[in-house]
């Protein structure tokens, strides 16, 4: 059963919607004790991540979270939570994931934020089992994950290459939103709920 | 490479689509739920609700229809109707839609796509523009065309981007309606303008059109509402069209 850390930042009703499609059960996680309950994680989030990151230490459960050996899935703002730092808000993250989250640069000429449908480049990873390579996924933000061999499992082109799915441990990230991504997000998530480690 | 977006537009009146649609295979073409889905499924790449209610019940039926619709699709979707002020795109977002589209509420009060944006960030705020050709300017419009502003399109769309809308939806009152084409010079000279997206509408015809405005205008998304709806166009015979004119799809 999945754990939603609800700590308000951006709205979840499409990321329970899907979930309901696929039959997944899931709660939602208020406080530390609530962690236990659940065998998977998933953090959402939409937005400011300097504002997400506050919201997120206001619920108390910032150390809780980090010392999770489950598996954790953030999701956009949710996964850039999870890196060491973001250029939005020049704010500390959760520092799981050794890499750093930076704004789109306007003279890679393209147009901010990235939005729409983009393939994706993964590296059979788990998360993508059954996941065509150059799946196109739905994504919507300002800022990326830097690519990193070591941490990334998909990357995507924009400008520039970047991560748009990282893991370390039983920590993984998705910056696209696989709620709203068709069949492809549908799998992810699916993925995602059979994972053991 | 970022594909280029394919947007039907459907237009809701008291939790209903209006306008003829005419899928066969449709068990209640007013259903917007179902006929989402059937569009999600068709290949889709997002859908735009236009609510036209204008019974005081609007704004509780639009929550429902929303939620109703989160609940089944698996692809973005953009509400836009009657929102002026940040609760109401609140309430929405919290039913599940992904952007709001604003646009008589904007031109009154300029501030409310800042508000929005700081409320819920650029992403969620899609400015929508009516354009008209008049004495030799292009003017923006509210009133689905009828009723003339001061604003000229260009300066107004800019000073959206700087106040925080997230993407420009233009659609042409002059090829509205006409099947003749988008007004591929006016959304090239805006696009160049700006560094948001931009979804071109207004004037779909034809599968050419569609090549047309992502070749000549470079525009992000193309929107049309008759064409699909009449089953006139089909989005999975549109996207191998563009696909061989060498334009990103999602297939």
């Amino acid at each position: 059963m999945i754990g939603i850390v609800n700590y308000g930042a951006g709205n979840i009703f499409s990321l329970t919607a899907a979930l309901e499609r696929l039959n997944v059960k899931y709660g939602m996680v208020d406080t530390e004790a609530d962690l236990e309950k659940y065998s998977h994680i998933i953090i959402p989030g939409v937005g400011h991540a300097g504002a997400a990151m506050e919201k997120l230490q206001a619920t108390g459960l910032v150390q809780a979270i980090k010392a999770l050996k489950k598996p954790v899935l953030g999701i956009c703002v949710g996964m850039q939570l999870i890196t060491e730092h973001s250029e939005e808000g020049d704010a500390a993250l959760l520092d799981i994931v050794p890499v750093k989250t930076k704004k789109f640069d306007k003279s890679l000429n393209i147009k901010i934020p990235h939005m729409g449908w983009n393939a994706v480049q993964h590296e059979n990873n788990s998360l993508f089992k059954s996941v065509d390579d150059n799946e196109q996924f739905y994504f919507v933000h300002s800022y990326f994950i830097e690519y990193n061999p070591i941490f990334n499992v998909a990357s995507a082109n924009y400008g520039l290459k970047f991560s748009a799915a990282v893991q370390k441990d039983n920590f993984y990230g998705v910056q696209f939103h696989p709620e709203k991504s068709g069949k492809a997000g549908e799998q992810i998530l699916k993925n995602f709920s059979n994972l053991s480690l | 490479m970022l594909s280029k977006r394919i947007i039907p537009c459907l237009d809701v009146k008291d939790g209903r689509t209006v306008k003829g649609v005419n899928f066969v295979d449709l068990r209640d073409a007013g259903d917007p739920v179902e006929l989402a889905a059937q569009y999600a499924q068709q290949g889709a790449d997002e859908l735009v609700f236009l609510d036209i209610t204008a019974t005081h019940e609007r704004r509780k039926t639009m929550i429902e229809m929303v939620k109703s619709v989160a609940r089944q699709l698996n692809i973005p979707f953009t509400i836009g109707g009657g929102i002026s002020e940040i609760a109401d795109a609140e309430a929405l977002l919290n039913a599940g839609a992904d952007k709001i589209s604003i646009n008589s509420a904007a031109v009154r009060n300029p501030k409310l796509i800042e508000d929005l944006a700081k409320a819920f960030g650029v992403q969620f705020v899609v400015l929508a523009v009516d354009t008209k050709f008049v004495n030799g300017k292009n003017m923006v419009h509210l009133n689905g065309g009828r009723l003339i502003t001061e604003l000229e399109t260009e300066d107004w769309i800019k000073q959206a981007e700087n106040l925080g809308a997230g993407e420009i939806l233009l659609t042409s009152m002059d090829h509205d309606g006409t099947k003749a084409g988008f007004d591929c010079g006016l959304l090239n000279r805006v696009n160049q303008m700006i560094n948001i997206p931009i979804i071109a509408s207004g004037g779909a015809g034809n599968m050419n059109h569609f090549t047309d405005v992502f070749q000549k205008a470079n525009v992000d998304a193309a929107l049309a509402a008759s064409v699909f709806h009449y089953g006139e166009i089909l989005i999975p015979d549109l996207k191998q069209e563009l696909k061989r004119n060498h334009i990103p799809v999602r297939i």
